[in-house]
């Protein structure tokens, strides 16, 4: 099993995985705000990370530090500064009694990110490289203000969900197009089976160290391409099994399971040139 | 042709047991009918090789423990056996011996320092004292799945087994009585903040010479609720217990992954964060440490060709990725918890059938014991005592097999320690 590479070879110019003693008081702060006050989100974030990670047979162990870092997270209003690259523009409460008067707008929560169903599993796979849960807040909210959150806010910009679903289809058409033609004909649309991989990056879905080696890639490249590039990969290395199913239900069933699936081999296989 | 279909004998109804027989199209009978294999309780093969109440054993019957397994089993002739190893080592200078500045071993320091009480209670006490802040935990020597466990911190909390020192020694404690007392880890490795302790399978087909195999899936059993050392906590059976009987009844308990971790997960999770030189010297360490556990009682084991055993090895493994062994299990549970679980120990016994029995059909114990490795499954050579001694004879320092598994060469050993 090769390393996961996110902690070793992280360049520096990436992400800065150093912790300053001004970043180590922002996160006393932060965690002052938590025993402080409780906000609802809190209660979302709970019962998100106790129905996915906790759950999950790979990432369980590290259901408190998911809940800390979330916790945190929503307190943050420096995520706020995200929203700059971003089409969305965060939930806004008013003061009692000024509703839509602008002046006494607050952002809520802090972060401007309400949680959904599986947001902790952008949290969770990181629990393998980092071990203290301030070396993960602090690269878990670089890794999502940078890239994350584009998959999960709708945007025309190239790197954003709408723009990876149409990569995934047009390479997929263009690689495999007997087999693209053919899922759609039996109602089985590829997208609509891809979809929760690529909003998740793929986390839940393949095994720890293959994902951590994806998003080594995605932090390498920049981009969040190499989602898609796996996505049609896989399609094209069970394109066999694929073939002979009639119905969504079978599709989905060839695609369930993708903790095999090695990431490297298959990303050359579509990136690199055929002889 | 007169069939040749393998009967079998089974104390437990489990079903990665039965499914196992079954697939191989075996005949079930009772224990008390001509059996070829024979999965007993360790009740059961108490009595079979019982002087008195036994019978000797044919040629075409194995069965899945060693006469006095309990050497290795129980905890206080584990801890004995283990002492009386490293004396003799350290007798004969052998490197392996080898002790630092403040006496303790180098090599062979993995078990917590331990006593048996009532009768070392005086012992204890000096120990204790050179240590007053110390943490330890009493364990009944019978008793398996952690029940009667309790950690102490001050003597008084077992002045009872001081008492019973005191009486004449010619009165036998009870079994109820006899515990032994370790120095609790009270640095282990935490995980999301979790302890956990380790469970490894090894199978063993012989001790003499010596062939063990080490099942590449253990997994890492996980405490419910996060760990506190505070003192206040000690009588939170949850935090600090990792047995899974004591576990499902914790409130978090999941039934989803029960707790349990693959083992790759805890590698993957350890190269990460801790770099891959060390992780696989923490893995080294615990093959290291399985196999001279086995070689301590070896000598006083009786090997019985009929015999083959499947241990259940709990490990703890500290802050500093130091493994301690806590207990060896003779007869290691074979309920499942979960789906995962059921397909791991279906597939162990499934492996150690293949191992013990290569040829399928029929046991014979007449042969050499080395089987090939296309069988091996999820197991991996640990270490073959007779093939050691077959590349010694080439004069030669190879390792051959595995990456756990340790030739018997003295000199090279002092190599790859020093």
């Amino acid at each position: 099993m090769s390393r996961a590479t996110i902690s070793g070879d992280l360049n520096p110019r990436l992400i800065d995985s150093s912790i300053r003693a001004k970043d180590k008081l922002i996160y006393e702060q932060l965690k002052n705000y938590v025993f402080k006050h409780d906000l609802l989100v809190d209660k979302l974030i709970y019962k998100d990370v106790k129905l996915t990670a906790t759950n999950d047979d790979q990432y369980f162990v590290f259901e408190d530090f998911i809940h800390q870092v979330l916790l945190l997270f929503s307190r943050d209003t420096t995520v706020l500064k995200h929203f700059a690259q971003s089409s969305a523009t965060p939930p806004k409460s008013y003061i009692r009694g000024m509703l839509g008067v602008s002046d006494y707008a607050v952002v809520y929560p802090p972060n401007g990110i309400i949680p959904f169903h599986g947001f902790a599993m952008y949290v969770a796979p990181l629990c393998y490289v980092f071990d203290k849960p301030i070396t993960l807040y602090y690269f878990f909210r670089e890794i999502y203000t940078r890239h994350l959150f584009r998959l999960h806010t709708i945007s025309s910009h190239p790197q954003g969900i709408v723009s990876i679903c149409i990569l995934f289809e047009s390479l997929l058409q263009a690689c495999q197009p007997h087999l693209f033609y053919h899922l759609r004909q039996m109602g089985a649309h590829p997208l609509r089976l891809a979809f929760k991989w690529l909003m998740r990056a793929f986390s839940g879905y393949l095994a720890s160290d293959q994902l951590l080696l994806l998003w080594d890639r995605i932090l390498g490249f920049n981009s969040l391409e190499p989602l898609a590039i796996l996505a049609v990969a896989i399609f094209a290395f069970r394109r066999v099994n694929l073939l002979e199913t009639s119905s969504y239900a079978a599709a989905e069933a060839v695609l369930a399971d993708i903790t095999t699936i090695k990431v490297m081999p298959l990303l050359q296989v579509i990136l690199l040139p055929k002889d | 042709m007169a069939s040749r279909t393998c009967k079998y004998a089974c104390d437990m109804e489990k079903s990665v047991l039965v499914s196992n027989f079954d697939k191989r199209g075996w005949a079930q009978v009772t224990s008390d009918e001509e059996w070829n294999f024979y999965w007993a309780s360790v009740v059961s093969a108490k009595t079979i090789f019982n002087v008195e109440t036994g019978y000797r054993l044919q040629d075409d019957q194995i069965i899945n423990h060693f006469p006095n397994h309990y050497e290795l089993t129980r905890k206080d002739l584990l801890v004995k056996n283990l002492k009386r190893y490293r004396k003799e080592l350290e007798k004969e200078g052998n490197p392996l011996a080898e002790k630092d500045e403040l006496g303790h071993y180098c090599y062979m320091d993995f078990i917590p320092v331990t006593f048996l009480l009532p009768a070392d209670y005086n012992l204890f006490v000096e120990e204790f004292r050179k240590n007053p802040s110390s943490t330890w935990i009493m364990k009944p020597t019978g008793k398996a799945r952690g029940i009667g466990i309790f950690l102490i911190n001050k003597l008084s909390q077992i002045k009872k087994w001081s008492r019973d020192s005191k009486t004449s020694s010619f009165q036998a404690s009870s079994a109820r009585d006899s515990y032994v007392i370790s120095r609790y880890i009270d640095n282990p490795l935490l995980i999301g903040g979790k302890k956990f302790d380790l469970r490894m399978y090894v199978l063993v087909t012989s001790y003499r010479p010596l062939k063990c195999y080490i099942y590449e899936l253990g997994f890492c059993r996980f405490c419910t609720v996060k760990y506190s050392a505070s003192s206040a906590e000690l009588d939170n059976m949850f935090i600090h217990l990792t047995n899974i009987s004591v576990q499902k009844h914790g409130d978090d308990y999941n039934k989803q992954h029960g707790g349990k971790w693959n083992i790759q997960n805890l590698k993957l999770f350890l190269q990460s964060t801790r770099g891959r030189e060390v992780t696989s010297k923490l893995f080294d360490d615990i093959n290291w440490l399985i196999v001279h556990s086995l070689k301590a009682v070896a000598g006083v084991m009786n090997n019985d060709k009929h015999c083959f055993e499947c241990y259940g090895y709990d490990i703890i493994i500290d802050d500093n990725l130091k493994p301690w062994l806590i207990e060896v299990n003779a007869s290691p549970s074979l309920s499942a918890t979960t789906v995962n679980d059921r397909t791991m120990k279906y597939n162990l016994i499934n492996d150690t059938i293949n191992l013990v029995m290569p040829g399928g059909e029929h046991p014979d114990v007449k042969w050499n014991k080395t089987p090939p490795k296309g069988l091996y499954g999820h197991y991996q050579l640990l270490y073959d005592e007779e093939l050691a001694k077959q590349d010694q004879e080439f004069s030669k320092g190879k390792v051959s097999l595995g990456s756990g598994s340790r030739r018997e060469g003295k000199v090279k050993h002092a190599a790859t320690w020093k």
